[in-house]
């Protein structure tokens, strides 16, 4: 290619780092949730549509923003833990394909729920007016949004992790990933840690799909392939891993960047080559560890 | 066979009774009139990513049968409207066609979206020799390893199509294109339609970037076509595609050097996408309501559809879901028959204006020659939420716009 | 009580099926039904007997598909031999993947499983001249033929399905031969404890290998039987989103039951086709019912059944004490 060049390739590289950030926070929401309770959330892609339907309803009610990026993950939280105690809680115990089935369905009535409330169409979204335009980021235009994106992504896992690795709460959760039967027998009720980290889970997709929705048109079916994405990146990462997470989103985004650039109809596949090639060398992911965020 | 409990027959005996009982035709059994309906299968995506589209074509259809109804029908008999929901899925169309063909024996079917959808209903009715009338965007309906003499193609093809836009286009805003293309069939199609049309201009390709049909985010194309700087950039996708790169392509301010233009522009998408993310796109669409102002038909046409659906206006696949309908049936009275092969060759002869001008279906692949509107979309200045769109030019209907007889691999016919 | 049934387990099901297609609202649903039938029953040999649950065998029912589809249009092959072309091409088609993806295990085997099928899903995508891409195969048309006096004419839609039963009977046979051999002990072994299997002396990869290539032919063989009964091979044949209706299908009517995927696919095709000629919004509906099923059938609609029939058989005063 004649119109190869330095800048370009920058160019390129700075964008896949931001389609990274967004696989980030989807791997972040699924890994949880499968690191810590070993049960795969078939739903979460929905999960993500609906919270980028509430941002966009919220923003047109309040007309603001940023009170949409509270509202949307607390709604999505709040959804998950009903989900978790009424549907997910009876099938613990039988092994990890119930769960995954049930959420399958329930992603069926989410999908539905939002087109009888929203209609089929979907709804027309723009950027939020202080993040508009291209900046000139010294190697050509890039987004504002977009940017803004890596920032939020970045805040949001730092937050995560920072919970995680440094709080009480956090290493409650950590050890009773590991050893729940021992966390149990010193007091703490594992019920309710199930419910607060699915409740997490499906923040963080929520609050992805709120930050997603001023790129790309908001739809009952947009959650579809983002299911698909979100399951490779977590999987190259590694299940339960916070780092892997984080480090597989980022490299998918680039290696889908640099693939549109060379051989864009490729692009899609090279991100499940990608998966491929991971599993077969390191058969756990990147940093795969059972049951354990960190 | 003795050792098993009676039971255990009796509850194979009471499974398939039950079954019987859930499935048995007897729900979905409509009364039967003294003469027998005529039975229009109309197989369309009800649900899924263009069900905004269908539920529209449908309405229209339903349109179309009434008139027909409205006027006595034909010798008495009624026409009747099946319309079943394919799921935009080419295995669930086949079923769904089957369905028709040998459960409700309909007479002829009408409809489809997707070209892969509409290829397959075809392929499904031409073996069982009933007449199909495709109202979807395909350029491979028309080839002979395809096409049956009970095929007919309604709709507009992405050559035509993309050739319009070009003929329009390209004169007016430079000659370095850059071509952002779903990779899909129907993608490669718009292409070549517009380098044929273009290419005699001078037009020069300086890439085409094929995408993934469906991507979301097409962040990853774009900083090269930045760094190309064509006077043109095509957008060969269609509906949500076309929706999220036009609003992506906004976001890394293309439109300040280059003009953005897209073959197929939707009056459902445009709606739902809004004006901002549309703005100043133009691009090409079979038909559009606001040419009421200087075609008579169009006018009935947007009347009657006003009537019936509380003002609303009929959009492009609308349309051709009404001509799809109303070509069958007048066929039918000018055939005096409901055999596919007796209307087929009625079908030949048709002359129609039905909604914007006159039309006709060329004789060696059964292409409906129309004509094409050239669109712009709003994004200030609306009247009301149904006016998206300027009209920038209409193409008038012309066989030589078409690809030829011999191309898509036909002995040229002369009845 | 289990060996009774083991054996005639065969007859009473192909018996079901001959009586079938005349109580189905139409006859492409009940070719449907079997067909999606023997893919979740060869699906099943690996999820509920083996425990290997993967998610790209979509890649072998399409293989089976396009290859035979191919074979009858570019090669001119009766369509018989290229029902077998497809089966055994889509049993090497398992032997690379099963090859590839055996050496991880649990949800990673299933990721593997999805990232391999989804790369045949793009090679067929991309192999326009061949596969036609997005648009699928089309133009299967099987011609019209005589076998001893009696027309066998494929439009004929109760023709198609006792053709198209012939061979899903013969593959329940075979399915149910395996499971009753050793070979399906070894099968069941693994899935209950890898660990113990291996340290009784069996050889747990060559097993494994075995039953991905068995359970690949028989997906093939379906994807083949659903060529000739479309007359179409559509591209999502291939796609990771059919590979989770094999799964859906297996855990909704009862894995590790030999009928019990059988159950599940027809369940499902039923309930779809029904709700979606009676609303809109059949996917919720399917939702819901999918979510009823999984919190009240654990075991699955065929599970569950055959669970109450043993406690009443149990309890009831035939049963030999």
């Amino acid at each position: 290619m004649a119109d190869l060049s330095p800048q370009l390739l920058a160019l390129q590289l700075v964008t896949g780092l931001s389609l990274g950030a967004v696989y980030a926070l989807l791997a972040i929401g699924l890994s949880l949730i499968f690191g810590m309770m070993g049960v795969v959330n078939f739903a979460h892609g929905a999960f993500f549509m609906v919270g980028a339907f509430l941002g966009v309803y919220f923003l047109g009610m309040t007309g603001s923003f940023w009170l949409g990026l509270v509202i949307v993950p607390l709604v999505t939280g709040l959804l998950g833990m009903v989900t978790e105690r009424l549907f997910v809680r009876p099938l613990y115990g039988r092994g990890v394909d119930y769960p995954l089935l049930l959420t399958f369905g329930l992603s069926y009535v989410l999908i539905e729920g939002i087109r009888m409330l929203f209609g089929i169409e979907g709804l027309p979204t723009a950027t939020p007016v202080q993040l508009r335009g291209a900046v000139n980021i010294g190697i050509g235009l890039f987004p504002l949004y977009r940017l803004f994106l890596i920032g939020a992504a970045a805040t949001v896992i730092f937050g995560l992790w920072l919970f995680v690795e440094k709080t009480r709460y956090g290493l409650i959760i950590r050890a009773g990933s590991r050893t729940p039967d021992m966390v149990r027998v010193l007091g703490v009720n594992m019920s309710r840690i199930w419910l607060i980290v699915f409740g997490l889970g499906t923040a963080i997709a929520g609050l992805s799909g709120a930050l997603a929705a001023p790129i790309r048109g908001v739809n009952p079916e947009m959650g579809i392939p983002v299911l698909a994405e979100s399951f490779v990146v977590t999987v190259v990462g590694g299940l339960g891993s916070l780092l892997g997470a984080v480090t597989a989103g980022l490299l998918v985004g680039v290696v889908y960047s640099m693939t549109s650039l060379f051989a864009p109809d490729f692009a899609d596949l090279s991100v499940f080559v990608l998966m491929a090639v991971v599993l077969l060398i390191k058969p756990q992911g990147l940093f795969g560890k059972s049951g354990y965020m960190g | 066979m003795a050792d098993i409990p009676h039971n255990f027959r009796r509850r194979q005996v009471l499974v398939a009774g039950a079954s019987a009982l859930i499935a048995s035709p007897f729900w979905f059994e409509i009364a039967r009139a003294d003469a027998p309906n005529i039975r229009i299968g109309f197989p369309t995506p009800l649900t899924g990513a263009f069900s905004a589209e269908a539920q529209d074509q449908v309405r229209a259809a339903q349109l179309a049968v009434k008139e027909f109804n409205a006027t006595g029908g034909y010798k008495g008999r009624m026409a009747e409207l099946l319309v079943r929901d394919d799921k935009l899925n080419p295995g669930e169309a086949a079923s769904r066609t089957l369905e028709l063909i040998e459960k409700d024996k309909v007479d002829f079917v009408v409809g489809s979206l997707s070209a892969a959808t509409t290829l397959t209903v075809n392929n499904v009715c031409k073996d069982r020799k009933i007449l199909f009338n495709s109202i979807s965007q395909s350029d491979q309906i028309n080839e002979a390893s395809d096409w049956s003499l009970y095929t007919f193609h309604e709709a507009l093809t992405p050559h035509v199509t993309a050739g319009a836009v070009a003929r329009y286009a390209f004169p007016k805003f430079g000659k370095n294109v850059v071509y952002l293309t779903a990779d899909y069939a129907y993608g490669h199609e718009m292409v070549r339609g517009f380098q044929r049309a273009g290419e005699p201009m001078g037009m020069k390709t300086l890439a085409d970037i094929r995408h993934p049909l469906g991507t979301t985010d097409y962040s990853a194309f774009l900083p090269r076509i930045q760094a190309l700087k064509p006077d043109v950039l095509v957008l060969c996708n269609f509906g949500r595609d076309l929706l999220n790169s036009a609003k992506q392509a906004t976001d890394f301010r293309l439109k300040s050097t280059t003009k953005i233009i897209t073959p197929v522009l939707l009056y459902t998408a445009r709606q739902a996408g809004g004006p901002e993310a549309f703005e100043g796109i133009l691009g090409g669409t079979s038909y559009y309501w606001g040419m009421e102002d200087t075609i008579a038909s169009a006018r009935a046409f947007n009347n009657a559809f006003r009537k019936a659906y509380d003002g609303a206006v009929p959009s492009d696949y609308g349309a051709l879901g009404y001509a799809g309908v109303k070509s069958v049936l007048q066929a039918v009275k000018d055939a005096d028959s409901t055999e596919s092969l007796k209307v087929s060759i009625a079908l030949r002869q048709l002359r129609y204006d039905w909604y914007k001008g006159e039309q006709f279906y060329r004789k060696c692949d059964h292409q409906s020659v129309q004509s094409v509107v050239i669109v712009e979309s709003k994004s200030t200045v609306m009247k009301d939420k149904y006016d998206v769109f300027k009209i920038l030019s209409v193409e008038a209907p012309d066989e030589k716009n078409l690809r030829t007889c011999e191309e898509l691999g036909h002995a040229v016919t002369r009845t | 009580m289990n060996r009774q049934f083991h054996r005639l387990r065969v007859p009473a099901v192909l018996a079901f099926l001959t009586l079938f297609p005349l109580v189905m609202p139409y006859q492409a649903l009940a070719v449907n039904i079997l067909i999606f039938g023997l893919y979740a029953v060869g699906f099943n040999l690996l999820f509920g007997y083996t425990g290997m649950l993967s998610f790209g065998h979509a890649a072998f029912f399409g293989i089976g598909g396009y290859l035979t589809g191919i074979a009858m249009l570019d090669f001119a092959v009766p369509w018989p031999l290229a029902i077998l072309a497809g089966v055994l091409c889509a049993m090497l088609g398992g032997g690379v993947i099963g090859f590839l993806a055996i050496r991880t295990r649990g949800i990673y085997f299933s990721m593997v499983t999805l990232a391999l099928g989804q790369i045949v899903y793009y090679g067929f995508y991309k192999a326009e001249g061949w596969t036609g891409g997005e648009n699928g195969l089309r133009g299967i048309t099987v011609a019209p033929l005589h076998l001893l006096g009696i027309p066998i004419d494929f439009l004929n839609p109760l023709t198609k399905y006792y053709v198209i039963l012939i061979f899903v009977g013969i593959a329940l046979w075979f399915v149910s031969r395996v499971l009753n051999s050793p070979f399906g002990a070894v099968m069941e072994a693994i899935r209950e404890n890898e660990k113990r299997a291996a340290a009784c002396g069996y050889d747990v990869v060559r097993t494994k290998l075995l039953v991905f290539v068995l359970s690949a032919g028989l997906c093939g063989l379906a994807g083949a039987l659903r060529a000739l009964h479309l007359s179409i091979v559509p591209i999502d044949s291939l796609h990771y989103l059919q590979s989770g209706q094999a799964v859906m299908m297996c855990l909704l009517g009862g894995m590790g039951t030999f009928f019990g995927p059988f159950v599940g696919a027809a369940v499902y095709l039923l309930l779809e086709d029904t709700l979606t000629n009676l609303t809109s919004h059949w996917m919720g509906a399917v939702g819901i019912i999918f979510m009823l099923c999984v919190i009240f059938f654990p075991k699955g609609i065929w599970g569950s059944v055959l669970d109450w029939i043993e406690g009443w058989v149990v309890r009831s005063p035939w049963h030999p004490r």
